[in-house]
């Protein structure tokens, strides 16, 4: 499989440059994206292969890269794990853009870099060595940043553009140093000599530290994450829903391998700050996701909080992990990857009803839209069930994983230390608090922009989608459903994974009666979704029948109530703004929410306004203070920029010197 | 023949839950009508409300999708499910394993999701009030129930209500600090859930802090009939739960016999009582809140949880 693998990534690569060549191809983006879809689906198949049949490592060695190094590509359960989500993500999006891509303006714009980014993310997974992975980590943030930037006449892209392209480095040159710790001064740099390095509690704990700076600035992990809701939404949307979907998962991958399987023992207090940053990271990245106006903004906001949630469960992996109890630790670590799973099957499909909505309005704004499921009646269902598991409702599958993770919380008084048991509590009440906010937050992403009615003549004139977008979302939306309903699949899939990092996995779930999850024995508490779905199904349907048949079934149209004065202008309608405005006063001190009336004075007749500010406290306290010292830094260093050739040379010899005196005093 | 037994058993707390829901709410009416010196209506009123509702048409608004008249039917499907697996009168049924508290909990959420939905699918500035006041109460609800549940499952072991039932009832519990401070905090968010004063008023129609009514104000007929009975069901719901959780005596073990399951729905018939009294003599004493004090009513509750769960943790290494 790792051969397969291997060649289908190499395959993307390949993709790329013929893309390239084929600008002004008419058919080129059918082509490009028929292959990327298929492309993806075999990669999905073999991780399902790998993981089905249990397959040990398989590892393989290419003639390319550095001189005398190479690439070392590894096949093992925890890469199959990711790549089974990356071909399935990457699919979905590939499918979707055959019909999205069409509208396209300018689509060699997308077209040479969007195979090459699904296969330098096959190239992450697939690494077995630092170098490999290190540089196909850098080339999967740099052709999704010129995806980022399709749209790049638009200052507002321009700017995420630079953001993001600044954050990116800023996060692979930490994990650079990360990568060269681990390796030790003797340079073993593929991943089987770091295994077997012994490290002092320090290194391991700072590299633990950087790995959650690196790969957390990917992911979107407070405070990383201010890159993250300009530049997911600013990408195309089939673009949006790979990064959202997929590369944060990429990003969590390199986290996990290096936490779980190339790290060693980590003290169990590096936990604590794993645990906190992710609970944290979810309920802030909520709060934003409720009061944003743009659609895909929304969605990147929620990212981050299901980037925090995925966190949180792996720093509770950890946690057990060091206090010895490795069934916990597979629990817990268990319901991070199914998470991660979930949140690529529905992130990707709401940014593709974004997306959807995008193309048949023109607009991203909630509150220019409304009344789409009048309009585009497939795709409102698909967005449906989108909203209803990422709002981590029964029966679905955003549930599914949730439940896993509250049941994990449950299991903190088997910890052996006081800080964690008062810790960990707390943070599933963060969590809880996360989820129920999600609800609201989608409630209102959905309730603006299908329900009520249209609040612009683009949304009153909106259409349809075409049959493969429908497609890709319809099989995500599916997919969405299956693992609500039968999760025990999908937790025996990824049990050798879990093998891998912690040593142990959860019970074989393929044999409960009804696909019910019972996760461990000692938790005592069971959950059958396709059983709650049966019955909440059978009486529904039963209660609708027999009032239908037994009471009555007439029906008539008539204008709206409301309450007897409804007003005909949908600007009446509760819009984004005022939906989200009691979530926004009480938790106005995250928000740093501030809202003024401006009245007029009497006789004046300019309208009254009402303005709110919202702020993220994080590029406020922490982004512009630095931004101000690189700008003071930059200013006065300038002045370098202009001397005299003496100045110069007196300045080189002052170093000169400078140096040697620190060399001296060093030895 | 055990197994149509046990099924039977299953659909017949099915059908009680169904059943009594409106004489709950219709007991609660009376009571407070009582003390406020008026007769009332009878307690069979609701049940005749809701046979009346059925049969008149439905009027619907023109601008009504098919969410809108599906929502009534998900929402009653949601809340019977979550009702029918709190135990009332016996445990260990059937299907008791089929889902534990937190899922009831978010089945109930589930509940909560499509009522705001439907709120907003008409397009009117009531709706979308409600929905937006429903779902912010919801998100603070939630927490503080699930933290409630924490400190439960941290005493009986498990997050099953047939267990906690099955371990409260064995008496190994004795009184605990925590255990109060999750009552308090169960019985604030059960007002809350359920629109109750102070968090909002089930009797008022017209007024600008009003939640649970804004939202339903569209419905008519046979709709307004499933969302009356779901909400019905839903406070039926909170009071056997905490009737199971906190007062569990006379609730029949998995093997009992008829005698048992007899004298178990006997005392669930006591309990409600009880609770309807209580929560009637609660809400005529007390008034009803700003809807922004709503966030201290119910921020109470989730520190009351959360101390409950930290003071078990310190009793526990005492």
């Amino acid at each position: 499989m790792i051969e397969l693998s291997a060649a289908i990534a190499l395959g993307l690569l390949a993709l790329s440059l013929a893309a390239a060549a084929m600008r002004g191809l008419s058919a080129a983006s059918a082509v490009v994206y028929g292959t990327s879809a298929a492309f993806s689906l075999a990669l999905a198949l073999a991780g399902v292969w790998t993981l089905a049949t249990q397959a040990g490592a398989q590892g393989v060695h290419l003639p390319i890269g550095l001189p005398w190094i190479g690439a070392h590509l590894t096949l093992d359960a925890l890469s199959a794990v990711f790549l089974m989500l990356l071909g399935v993500g990457g699919a979905a999006a590939s499918v979707f853009a055959i019909g999205y891509g069409r509208h396209e303006h300018e689509p060699h714009r997308v077209l040479p870099f969007y195979p090459g980014f699904l296969g330098a993310m096959t190239m992450v997974v697939l690494a077995g060595d630092a170098f490999t992975f290190l540089l196909s980590w850098e080339v999967m943030s740099l052709l999704s940043w010129a995806l980022v930037l399709t749209n790049h006449r638009a200052e507002e892209t321009r700017a995420a553009g630079y953001l993001y392209l600044v954050m990116a480095g800023f996060g692979t040159m930490v994990l650079l140093l990360a990568f060269g710790l681990m390796a030790g001064p003797e340079g073993g740099y593929e991943f089987e000599a770091m295994r077997t390095v012994e490290r002092s509690p320090a290194l391991a704990v700072l590299v633990l530290a950087l790995m959650m700076i690196g790969a957390g600035s990917k992911a979107g992990l407070l405070p990383l994450h201010v890159w993250l809701p300009a530049a997911h939404p600013a990408a195309p949307s089939h673009v949006s829903a790979l990064m959202s979907g997929v590369m944060t998962k990429v990003a969590l991958y390199g986290f996990i391998r290096v936490a779980f399987d190339l790290l060693g023992p980590v003290p169990w207090w590096m936990s604590v700050p794993v645990i906190v940053a992710g609970a944290l990271t979810a309920v802030v990245g909520i709060l934003f996701a409720n009061i944003d106006g743009d659609g895909k903004r929304v969605l990147a906001y929620s990212t981050i909080e299901n980037i925090g949630v995925i966190f949180a469960a792996l720093g509770l992996a950890l946690a057990f992990r060091a206090n010895g109890m490795p069934a916990l630790a597979a629990l817990a670590l268990t319901a991070g990857l199914i998470h991660a799973m979930n949140h690529m099957l529905f992130k990707s499909l709401l940014f593709m009803v974004a997306g959807a909505v995008l193309n048949a309005t023109g607009r991203r704004d909630l509150d220019g839209l409304g009344g789409l499921i009048h309009r585009m009646p497939k795709t409102a269902v698909l967005a449906l069930v989108g909203v209803t598991a990422i709002s981590a409702l029964p029966p679905l599958n955003g549930f599914v994983s949730e439940w896993l993770l509250f049941q994990a919380v449950l299991q903190s008084p088997k910890l052996s230390q006081p800080g964690l048991q008062f810790l960990v509590p707390a943070a599933g009440g963060l969590l809880a608090l996360a989820a129920a906010l999600a609800a609201a937050a989608f409630v209102r992403f959905y309730g603006v922009i299908f329900l009520g009615r249209a609040r612009s003549d683009e949304a009153r004139d909106a259409h349809e989608v075409d049959r493969w977008s429908l497609g890709a979302m319809a099989g995500l939306a599916l997919l969405c459903v299956l693992a609500g309903i039968l999760p025990g699949v999908l937790i025996d899939l990824v049990a050798p994974a879990v093998d891998l990092a912690v040593g142990a996995h959860l019970p074989m779930q393929a044999n409960n009666n009804w696909f019910t999850l019972v996760p461990v024995a000692v938790v005592h508490s069971s959950y059958s979704g396709l059983l709650v779905m049966v019955f909440v199904v059978f009486s529904g349907g039963a209660s609708a029948w027999l009032v239908h048949r037994l009471a009555s079934r007439r029906l008539r149209r008539a204008p709206a109530w409301d309450c007897g004065f409804p007003n005909a202008d949908p600007v009446t309608q509760y819009g984004a703004g005022s939906f989200s405005q009691p979530i926004r006063r009480v938790m106005a001190p995250v928000l740093a929410a501030r809202e003024t009336v401006v009245m007029p004075p009497p006789g004046d007749a300019t309208p009254a306004r009402h303005e709110v500010q919202t702020e993220d406290l994080a590029w406020a306290r922490l982004y512009l203070p630095i931004i101000a010292a690189i700008d003071y830094a930059t200013t006065r260093l300038n002045a370098l920029q202009f001397l005299t050739i003496r100045r110069y040379l007196s300045l080189v010899f002052g170093s000169l010197v400078l140096l040697l005196t620190g060399l001296a005093i060093w030895n | 023949m055990e197994l149509i037994g046990n099924l039977l058993l299953q659909a017949v707390q099915m059908l009680i839950v169904l059943a009594l829901a409106p004489g709950l709410t219709g007991l609660v009416r009376k009571i407070k009508a009582r003390l406020l010196r008026r007769r009332g209506a009878s307690i069979l009123q609701p049940y005749r409300d809701l046979a009346r509702l059925m049969r008149k048409e439905v009027v619907l608004a023109e601008n009504a999708s098919w969410l809108f008249r599906v929502s009534p039917y998900t929402i009653f499907a949601a809340t019977w499910v979550a009702a029918a697996l709190v135990p009332t009168f016996a445990i260990g049924l059937h299907f008791s394993w089929t889902a534990d508290l937190i899922a009831i909990v978010a089945l109930l959420g589930s509940a909560r999701f499509f009522l705001a939905l439907a709120g907003m699918d008409v397009g009117t500035s009531f709706g979308g009030l409600g929905a937006s006041r429903e779902m912010m109460i919801g998100a603070l609800a939630e927490p503080a129930m699930l933290l409630m549940v924490f400190t439960v499952a941290l005493v009986a072991g498990s997050t099953e209500l047939s267990n906690v039932v099955a371990f409260m009832e064995s008496g190994e519990v004795g009184i605990r600090v925590s255990m109060g401070m999750a009552l308090i905090a169960l019985t604030i968010v059960a007002l809350a859930e359920n629109a109750r004063i102070p968090v909002d008023n089930p009797a008022t129609h017209l007024e600008l802090t009003m939640v649970h009514e804004a939202m339903v104000l569209e419905y008519s007929g046979r709709h307004l009939a499933m969302i009356e009975l779901a909400a019905s069901l839903k406070l039926l719901l909170y009071m056997a739960l905490i009737g199971c959780i906190f007062v569990p005596w006379g609730i029949a073990p998995a093997t009992a016999g008829v005698g048992e399951l007899v004298a178990g729905f006997a005392f669930f018939l006591a309990k409600l009582a009880v609770g309807g009294t209580l929560l009637a003599v609660f809400e005529t004493s007390v008034a009803k809140m700003r809807v922004f004090r709503v966030p201290d009513f119910i921020g109470a509750a989730l520190m009351l949880g959360l101390l409950g769960t930290l003071l078990l943790f310190v009793s526990r290494s005492l």
